[in-house]
């Protein structure tokens, strides 16, 4: 191929000269030109290896379906690989480098495998390494492993950046009446017709122009500025550099924009690309349709490309591909190529694969008939071609012709891949050669040739009658084809007694040969044949080779096409990168942070925080110098000792309101709320329908009709659907109104022995909650100084006498300014989640790590809570027999055996002689406990404390800490009686 | 992304809203059998075609709904509110309006 640059010419700013690097060179080219368009006007021509055979690829096509020219863009953090040069427009400074080769594309060592190429023929892998014996199924996997390496990276399509992402993606929501996709002579005319219904229309070009198949024809060009002024202020949105990758339910559509893709230095503030979801009332697909290669020996070379990607790079980019052009075809689409081309100073001469006279071509471009290529020569450019004729039962050798281009056009496959994501099944349509849109009762609608349409006027006004439909305006169709005379079908060309290296599947180096052995071993499904040859796998996704292996496959099952059907497609039509699908929601945007009114204060109090859920809470509050271990265990101390505040303002809290809030909550909670009085609270456990403990809270009745249920952090959302659900669903006819209000409410805990002395100093006008006033479960309505009105609850999780205090949000920082320096002088102290498991697990008080889903009220040593004297939700099904037994895990407490020692959270507790396997149960919290002076821990043993009391048990960490023997003891640790409480 | 239209919010994408489960099981009451409460709870067709499903417009009005759904083409046939009363109370000033 000896390509060359017009002096004039293409769609090209010849002003605006670009320079870039090729593989170290330094090019220039021009803006408008792609990154192919460029190299080849600068003669280059390998630029990458295959995928098996490391064999020399050069420009195959012009658009989204290239084979052969995958490059690497970019460098450092910003290199992407599997970039199609064809879809990359140049811009001043890019990088490009080939791949799969080393040490470059021009030489590369690899190439050696096309020497022992029958041995890579298809499911070559899986025979050798898994299949074969001793390698048996199974048994042969950890060295099939070994062998897998070796060969992706003797076989590596290029690599990633292994460092994080420098750029950032952006998710964009977009809506419309009408989502027209593809701007060529159907799609422009589609959304005009559709703007001026009326419609709100979005059209979307994954091309950085509009207009398709106009750019590549000068004369049209009038025409297509014409059409798209029109479309402009018809008032369509445009959205360029954007590919509708995949179609979803009920008119939603995937969109990619490549915004910065094209530019040196893009404005920082711009995403790199946006991610679009589309909800359309109606989709117009005119994504027209991809010209076919024909499988021939070495059809792969560089000079071999299809016949409409050489229009493309003359009358778009300027660039003549070749001076002696040799054009292969079975239908009428490349005679308007080879004029042009012979126009442009080309010898052209055009093989014809039917037998009949062709009209109406330029004298000057010598047309032979009942020819077709059988073997490209040359290497690694091709510098002639071995033709071979028809005899009417196959192809017998024909001469040799010398070129420097050979142009191939197979026939025309509809871009049907969007509707198929939709599940319409694609029908094959002989007369045309080709699968044509198929059948769906969606509004999805079809223009131009991506709906079998061929000549342009044709296809204009196919874009005129899809709006009509898709606006329900009119219902006329227009019939697919349009050729003056019909295409004859040509998939491979070979002499029958040769064996060829005939390539369907460029990308995956997939021959005729490899499908016709698929076809011997008996995979004769397209689907298993896909699997086993890996047709169609790579990026292409069978645009190119896929019409050509069901066409081989079907000769080899003596079966018509559609007989053996086609592949559905799925999205993503073109590749989707990783950080589009991410968008925004990296690193601390991961998941959305949740900070509780008292969040700025605790940091300015010294909080060191940790992530529970979503809140970020505080972990511990270390004084100078003090470790984590050091900070919680004093803090635990202090609160056992003097008095201790904690923020506890991430607990669900619902209100639960109503004639019939009493009633409801008593059929939710396993335990009795019915007759609880106003001004109490209660411990609470609520059930699932199965039995399985669902949460625990208190409950607290602020007035007859009128109740606060607190939540555990973790399953506040839950609850509240729980609510919900069985309020609109189950008990329509209760009148219980519930609302979330979590977010009103700042709370904290104050534990401790001077608990109730640092209230009270904060209290307004001298309020009395001494043991009488407010005793353990008592709940009131206090003023705090300042005017604050709070509730009070006398609530303990830590099993000292302790208060639940709650402000409005706003008010929590002024409750700390009062509190804090009261319980400060007490000698209290602050303190944090680390604590607060500290002091519940010296108790055996349960939480989210005991309550896993998995427990019974019994299991969790609660049993006795359940009311016997009503029914409640799971009250039925805790009474499964299998739920009953004894020996299932039951709740304990752990000491070391040696209690200078220490053991994990998540270590299996087993007897001495059974350290493998489940074990006898697992350890869900551990701490050092301050009351006790050693390390404790709770969890779940099977048959609980009375089955192993006194008995030796390992708790076993293999992995980490080893094994440790422990001794089995009740939950409740610390003040068993629990006398601290109530004083 | 199927597309449910909630009755208040209008025509929503799912990711708005939660699935609940089988709109079609009467739960029982809960002094019922254990037998019935078994069946209530883990007894479940597996429909290929349309079935009725709870699904709440969690991040919406959240409201429950019972959808008919077509499991095989996502189609949606109806969406009302899972709550007669809340659903009777929508019907009549839908009537009222027209
Ligand atoms: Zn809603």
């Amino acid at each position: 191929m000896t390509a060359r640059r017009l002096e004039s010419g293409g769609r090209i700013d010849r002003n605006q000269k670009v320079t870039f690097d090729w593989d170290g060179k330094a090019l220039s080219g021009f803006a408008g030109d792609t990154l192919a368009s460029a190299l080849m006007a600068n003669g280059e021509t390998v630029l990458g290896r295959s995928f098996k055979y490391h064999r020399p690829r050069g420009i195959m096509s012009a658009g989204v379906e290239e084979s052969g020219a995958i490059v690497t863009v970019g460098k450092d953090t910003r290199r992407e690989p599997n970039v199609k040069a064809t879809m990359q427009e140049l811009y001043d400074g890019l990088t490009a480098t080939g791949q799969n080769a080393w040490p470059n594309v021009r030489f590369d060592l690899g190439a050696v495998n096309g020497l022992f190429s029958r041995f890579f023929a298809a499911g070559f892998y899986y025979k050798t390494f898994m299949g074969l014996p001793p390698f048996e199924w199974g048994s042969g996997t950890g060295l099939w492993m070994q062998y897998e390496k070796l060969i992706r990276r003797a076989a590596g399509m290029g690599t990633a950046s292994r460092a994080p992402d420098p750029d950032h993606y952006d998710h964009a929501h977009g809506f419309c009446d009408v989502l027209v996709v593809g701007a060529g002579p159907a799609g422009l005319n589609a959304a005009l017709t559709a703007a001026e219904a009326g419609r709100d229309v979005l059209l979307v070009e994954q091309d950085f122009e509009l207009g398709g198949d106009y750019l590549n024809d000068p004369a049209a060009e009038p025409k297509r500025a014409e059409l798209v002024t029109a479309v402009r202020n018809a008032g369509v949105h445009i959205l360029t550099r954007t590919t509708a990758f995949g179609l979803y339910d009920d008119g939603t559509a995937g969109l990619l924009e490549k915004v910065t893709d094209h530019l040196r230095n893009p404005d920082p503030s711009l995403p790199r690309q946006r991610f679009w979801t589309v909800r359309a009332g109606a989709t117009i697909l005119a994504t027209g349709a991809l010209e076919r290669s024909i499988a021939f020996e070495n059809n792969d070379r560089p000079g071999v490309m299809t016949a409409a990607a050489a229009r493309v790079y003359l009358n778009r980019y300027g660039v003549l591909p070749g001076t002696r052009i040799l054009i292969a075809t079975n239908n009428d689409s490349a005679y308007g190529t080879a004029v042009d081309l012979e126009a442009a100073g080309a010898q052209v001469t055009v093989i014809d694969s039917r037998a009949e006279q062709n009209a109406g071509t330029s004298e000057r471009v010598s047309i032979q008939y009942g020819l077709a290529p059988l073997e490209a020569l040359g290497r690694p450019n091709i510098t002639g071609v071995e033709l071979a004729a028809d005899t009417g039962n196959g192809w017998k050798p024909a001469g040799k012709q010398g070129c420097d281009l050979l142009l191939i056009s197979g026939g025309w496959s509809p871009v049907v891949n969007l509707s198929s994501h939709r599940g319409a099944k694609p029908a094959w349509n002989a007369e045309q050669a080709c699968f044509l849109p198929g059948q769906t009762k969606e509004p999805i609608f079809h223009a131009g040739s991506a709906a079998g349409i061929w000549p342009r006027e044709a296809c204009e006004t196919s874009g005129v009658a899809a709006a009509q439909r898709a606006t329900g305006e009119a219902f006329q169709t227009i019939a697919p084809g349009g050729w003056a005379r019909t295409i004859k079908p040509v998939y491979e060309v070979r002499a029958s007694d040769r064996v060829s290296k005939a390539f369907v599947d460029f990308q995956h180096d997939v021959t005729g040969d490899d499908i016709r052995l698929a076809h011997q071993e008996g995979f004769v499904s397209v689907e298993h044949l896909k699997r086993y040859t890996t047709l169609g796998m790579a990026t292409d996704q069978g645009r190119m080779g896929n019409v050509i292996g069901l066409a081989l496959m079907a000769d080899a099952l003596g079966k018509d096409i559609p007989d053996v059907g086609t592949t559905r497609f799925r999205p993503p039509y073109t590749p989707v990168a990783i950080g589009a699908l991410a968008g925004r929601n990296v690193a601390g945007h991961f998941k959305a942070l949740r900070r509780t009114p008292l969040h700025d204060w605790n940091l300015r109090h010294g909080a060191t925080m940790t992530e529970a859920g979503l809140w970020h809470r505080p972990w511990y509050f270390a004084q100078d110098g003090e470790t984590i271990d050091e900070a919680y265990v004093r803090e635990a101390a202090t609160v056992r000792e003097t008095v201790g505040i904690c923020d506890v303002s991430s607990l669900g809290k619902i209100a639960v309101q109503g004639p019939d809030a009493a009633e409801f909550l008593n059929r939710v909670y396993s335990n009795g709320f019915a007759k609880l009085p106003v001004g109490k609270a209660r411990y609470g456990i609520m059930l699932r329908d199965d039995g399985m403990v669902m949460d625990d809270g208190t409950t607290w009745r602020l007035g007859e009709t009128d109740f606060l249920t607190t939540t555990t952090t973790a399953h506040a959302g839950k609850v509240m659907v729980w609510f919900e659900e069985l309020l609109q669903t189950r008990w329509p006819d209760l009148k219980v109104h519930v609302s979330s209000v979590s977010d009103h409410w700042a709370g904290v805990s104050i534990a401790g022995p001077k608990s109730r002395e640092a209230i009270s100093a904060i209290l307004q006008d001298g309020t009395d909650i001494s043991n009488e006033a407010l005793p353990f479960m008592g709940v009131a309505g206090v003023t705090l100084k300042g005017n604050i009105h709070a509730l009070i609850a006398r609530i303990s999780f830590s099993g000292e006498r302790a208060y639940e205090l709650y402000v409005p949000a706003g008010f929590g920082e002024a409750m700390m300014d009062l509190l804090w320096p009261s319980a400060k002088a007490l000698g209290g102290c602050l303190y944090g989640m680390e604590a607060l498991g500290t002091l519940r697990i010296e108790k055996g008080h349960v939480t989210g790590a005991e309550l896993d889903g998995r427990v019974t009220i019994d299991d969790a040593g609660l049993g006795k809570m359940a009311s016997t004297k009503k029914a409640f939700i799971g009250s039925a099904l805790r009474q499964r027999p299998e739920l009953l037994r004894q020996d299932r895990p039951q709740l304990i407490g752990i000491f070391p055996k040696d209690k200078s020692q220490r053991f994990k959270g998540g270590s299996i507790l087993c007897a001495p002689d059974g350290t493998s396997g489940f074990g006898d149960g697992w350890i869900t919290a551990v701490t050092h406990s301050p009351a006790l002076g050693h390390w404790i821990g709770i969890g779940y043993i099977s048959g609980g404390v009375e089955a192993w009391r006194g008995l030796p048990v390992i708790a076993s960490d293999p992995t980490r800490s080893g094994d440790v023997e422990v001794e089995i003891v009740s939950p409740h640790m610390v003040d068993p009686e629990g006398v601290r409480v109530h004083g | 992304m199927i597309r449910i239209n909630c009755p208040f919010c209008g025509p929503r994408d799912h990711s708005e809203f939660t699935y609940g489960g089988d709109g079609s099981i009467v739960y029982p009451e809960l002094e019922a059998p254990r037998e019935a409460w078994h069946d209530a709870v883990f007894l479940r067709e597996n429909i290929c075609g349309v079935q009725l499903e709870t699904w709440q417009h969690v991040h919406g009005c959240r409201i429950w709904l019972t959808i008919e759904r077509d499991t095989l083409t996502h189609e949606i046939h109806s969406v009302r509110p899972a709550h007669p009363g809340i659903a009777a109370a929508l019907h009549s000033k839908e009537g009222a309006g027209t």
